[in-house]
């Protein structure tokens, strides 16, 4: 544990230092950002009605589309002159959100990374690989710095340049590596064509993330590199990565809650739900200056675990594996699909690497589900009906798993786009027309 | 004996193939025989070179999916019936061919026929009883 007197406190003055940093955020908020004192006032809501962590629950959410409007400064609630690093999540629709971050937001932060790469077993001792992007991106700049403040030598690798990655993950001893799991699934597939057995490597933890991902992935990644797989939480708006992180019990990832105070609602209606229920995960960043984020709906879908205290001594509350977004969901023909579901059915099918692409389309009134696989060499046969029953045995398994017939497409590899690393899933041509 | 033959995934899309064989060119590599299986969705092109490795080598650094296959080129007899003699000899000894396809060899103006099968070595075996001569792969490549 880096900080085992956060971690491990006693839930009980949890809650009562949430409560104490609810109170100074929202007195923050509705001081310094207009848009906060608007929502409020609208709600009927003050300040002094917030007098402890329970008390959350009276205050509006924030909406994406709104942090959006206050483009590019709305959402501060320091001045630039106590600003020290700006941020934005990647804008593929219109304007990016901008995020702002005070020194102590930035240790903060720090903090909170350097915690997830405790959670794996990281020390000073250890090579931290970190092949996220660094730039606008949070996900490189966030882990250097959790790397740093826990003592560990930060490789400032970024995205890309597969074959120097492994070279330098060989060569200097990397002991923990931090990208998307697509992307360690991609450096598994160059090091097997550089002829590099990544199975004699020291690496002995990952921290995977800034995409859904499965256990059936887990399980790959754990085959090709010799490590224990982590699933690492975080986004942009709330922070970056490092908001919550599996520990090596691999069942759930601990929420760093004396920061970042985890919710479940109702997508429809709002209401919270109770623990051990599927809904929208929702944050409060209690600590945070720059910017400071009430009730921020992440259209993630999640529940807090329902259980006992985790063995790891741990006391913050846990969240399972992402299980979609309110907003990735697809609806073929009456039936709900997540990309995560077909990814699942893919990488169980032996050889199959999950780069893939679902293309939705309609014809007259019907939805059409195309999936293009890129075949690997591990996949390829020489002979037609070979390759011809791998696809058939791809579209029967999404048959049966999501009762959805799609059309299988084989094609060559590298013809799917890949944007830093990240895998573009989904082109849903529906909504064109 | 066994010849090496390079499988490569084509996409069903126009300029794949010219692309393919646009690499091999570059590398400089010759090809001597070729055949293309192909559905509605994908194809798989199969060619024997001059220079195997050097062909593989220059179609994997730009990322095609590849694959090396032992096929077997048999000359087959002048005449009417030559290849039907051929085949019944296999038939005879249970062997099944997954796919075949045909050149005609400049040298000597008889037809070459690449055979795929199941089991290589049985193959050689069943032809060799039948008194087939089966071509070395050097005479292959050098064609």
């Amino acid at each position: 544990m880096f900080n085992p007197q956060a971690e491990a406190m006693p839930v009980k003055e949890l809650r009562k230092l949430q409560g104490e940093r609810l109170k100074a955020l929202v007195a923050r908020a509705y001081e310094n950002v207009p848009f906060y004192r608007a929502k409020f006032d609208a709600q009927g809501v003050k300040p002094g009605d917030i007098r402890g962590i329970e008390d959350v629950a009276k205050l509006p959410f924030t909406l994406k589309p709104e942090f959006r409007e206050q483009y590019p400064f709305g959402m501060f609630a320091a001045p630039m002159k106590d600003i020290v690093r700006i941020h934005a999540s990647s804008g593929t629709t219109g304007k990016p959100t901008v995020v702002g971050y005070t020194k102590n937001d930035v240790d903060n932060w720090a903090e909170c990374a350097a915690r997830s790469l405790a959670c794996g077993g990281a020390t000073a001792h250890d090579v931290v690989q970190i092949a996220y992007g660094y730039g606008l991106f949070t996900g490189g700049l966030g882990m250097h710095y959790g790397a740093e403040r826990l003592g560990a030598a930060a490789l400032p690798m970024s995205s890309g340049n597969t074959e120097k990655q492994i070279m330098l993950m060989k060569d200097f001893g990397v002991t923990v590596l931090c990208c998307t799991p697509s992307y360690a699934l991609q450096i598994a597939e160059v090091a097997a064509q550089m002829g590099e057995d990544l199975l004699k490597l020291p690496l002995k933890s990952g921290h995977f993330g800034a995409e859904p991902w499965t256990e059936a992935m887990r399980k790959r990644i754990e085959e090709l590199f010799p490590l224990k797989a982590l699933d690492i939480y975080g986004l942009s708006e709330v922070a970056g990565p490092g908001v919550a992180n599996e520990c090596l019990e691999q069942h759930g990832l601990h929420v760093f809650e004396d920061h970042f105070y985890p919710e479940i609602i109702d997508p429809e209606t709002g209401d919270p739900l109770p623990d051990g229920q599927k809904g929208e995960l929702v944050f409060t960043c209690l600590t945070k200056e720059g910017v400071p984020l009430i009730r921020y709906r992440t259209r993630d879908i999640t529940m807090i675990l329902d259980e006992g205290p985790c063995p790891c001594g741990r006391t913050s509350r846990k969240i399972a594996r992402l299980m979609g977004r309110t907003d990735d969901m697809l609806i073929i023909r009456g039936i709900n699909v997540f990309p995560s579901q077909v990814e699942d059915v893919l990488v169980r099918i032996e050889g199959v690497h999950p780069q893939y692409l679902i293309v939705v389309d309609r014809q007259g009134n019907l939805d059409t589900m195309e999936i293009k696989v890129e075949v690997t060499e591990a996949l390829f046969s020489d002979e037609v009906k070979k390759l011809e029953a791998l696809r058939d045995k791809i579209h029967h398994q999404i048959k049966t798993m999501l009762n959805v017939s799609a059309k299988i497409t084989l094609v060559e590899p590298n013809t799917i786009e890949r944007t830093l690393g990240k895998a573009k899933r989904v082109l849903d041509r529906r909504k064109l027309t | 004996m066994k010849v090496r033959q390079i499988s490569i995934f084509l996409e069903n899309r126009s300029g794949r193939l010219a692309s393919v064989l646009k690499e091999v060119g570059r590398a400089g590599v010759n090809i001597r025989a070729l055949s293309l299986a192909d559905t509605s969705d994908f194809g798989i092109l199969r060619l024997i070179v001059d220079d195997v490795d050097k062909g593989v080598q220059a179609l994997k650094s730009t990322g095609h999916t590849v694959s090396l296959t032992e096929v077997l080129a048999v000359e087959v007899p002048d005449r009417p019936g030559g290849l039907a003699g051929i085949l019944d000899a296999l038939s005879a000894a249970g062997l099944n061919v997954e796919y075949m396809y045909a050149f005609v060899c400049r040298a000597t103006d008889k037809a070459v026929v690449v055979f795929r099968f199941e089991d290589v070595d049985a193959a050689i075996a069943a032809l060799k009883k039948a008194g087939i001569s089966i071509l070395p792969a050097e005479t292959v490549y050098s064609l």
